[in-house]
């Protein structure tokens, strides 16, 4: 089945080959090179999410001072009750939500359904704005309490700059998530993808659970543990 | 396969996204739990289980070729080694520090809910 295709002498050099192989929208591994290119694209971003956690890990083993409790730090007062970790919680259910209403889409997506794919991925859209303005609520709770990435009145100093990298950036991710689905979203419904097909779904579907995939970590071990 | 896309029956992806919100339940139920082995053992399998539901099931991945599957799953393996070294760095740090520094005087404040 595979007849090896050599681009016979095809190849630019220099800055013109640079550009020419990087957009050559070649298919490997049975999947549309722009899929390929997105989970390449993800497990370097793995590796950045990695670092970051590991990194948490070693300050939280070295410090000598007590880690500040993230379940009495990101309580709540609620019906009168201190709530642990609630808003931390409603974020977790967004997000899975929106994961949810993103798989849907790409299954939409590929049935060349255009109303539905858009308001499911202009939904996901929209959980995801609503994530990020629930982090920048709880961004502005820890500094008023005078959180700052070099100290806090709770425990070690390295909490801080632990949260605003690891939570920054994951938020980072999501922001630009929502601009990405917003110009997908758009494009599907004006039907830019008729003839291009619908994998552009899918790919942005991948981005959109790998930011939900990274939370799950960061719940595990930032807020949990 | 491939021009076709990925291409599923929906049952799946409702399974899928139910038991993601069980998952995340009993996760955060975990908050109210005494600190222990047990705890941390339950943190991770929950974790585990809603990592892999989600790369397996909603990014398609279990139905990806061998090839694609190794290819993007194999090097993270590579991290493991990453964090052993440094959970043996941080423990080294530590007891470096209360070698030369002695235990910690920090008095923690009680969080203030606005």
């Amino acid at each position: 089945m595979s007849e090896a295709v050599l681009d016979s002498g095809a190849e630019a050099p220099g800055k013109k080959g640079l550009v020419e192989d990087w957009s050559r929208d070649k298919q490997v591994f049975g999947v549309p090179w722009g899929k390929a290119m997105m989970w390449i694209f993800l497990l370097s971003d793995t590796f950045i999410f990695s670092c970051f956690l590991v990194g948490y890990m070693s300050v939280r083993t070295a410090t000598t001072d007590p880690w500040p409790n993230p379940s009495e730090v990101f309580a709540l007062q609620a019906f009168g009750f201190n709530v642990p970790l609630l808003l931390i919680a409603i974020m977790t259910f967004i997000l899975i939500t929106s994961s949810g209403t993103m798989a849907l889409a790409v299954n939409m997506g590929y049935r060349k359904d255009r109303n539905k794919t858009f308001w499911l991925m202009l939904a996901t859209a929209l959980l995801g704005a609503s994530f990020v303005g629930m982090q920048a609520f709880e961004w502005s709770k820890l500094i008023s309490e005078g959180v700052r990435p070099w100290e806090n009145p709770f425990g070690a100093a390295q909490f801080g700059s632990a949260f605003f990298m690891i939570t920054g950036f994951h938020g980072m991710h999501v922001s630009a998530g929502v601009i990405y689905l917003l110009v997908v979203a758009f494009r599907v419904r004006n039907g830019y993808y008729e003839k291009r097909g619908y994998e552009i779904v899918e790919i942005t579907g991948l981005y959109w659970h790998f930011v939900d995939l990274v939370w799950v970590f960061i719940f595990a071990f930032f807020y949990l543990w | 396969m491939a021009e076709e896309g990925q291409q599923h029956p929906l049952k799946i992806y409702w399974i899928m996204w139910l038991s993601l919100f069980v998952l995340s339940g009993m996760s955060y139920a975990t908050d109210f739990m005494n600190d222990g082995a047990l705890r941390q053992f339950l943190i991770l399998t929950f974790m585990f289980l809603k990592a892999g539901g989600i790369v397996w099931i909603f990014m398609h991945m279990g139905w990806e070729r061998l090839a694609l599957k190794v290819a993007i799953l194999g090097p993270p393996v590579a991290i493991l080694v990453l964090i052993w070294l440094m959970s043996l760095e941080g423990t080294y740090i530590e007891d470096t520090r209360l070698e030369y520094y002695g235990e910690s005087t920090f008095e923690p404040q009680e969080p203030v809910h606005h």
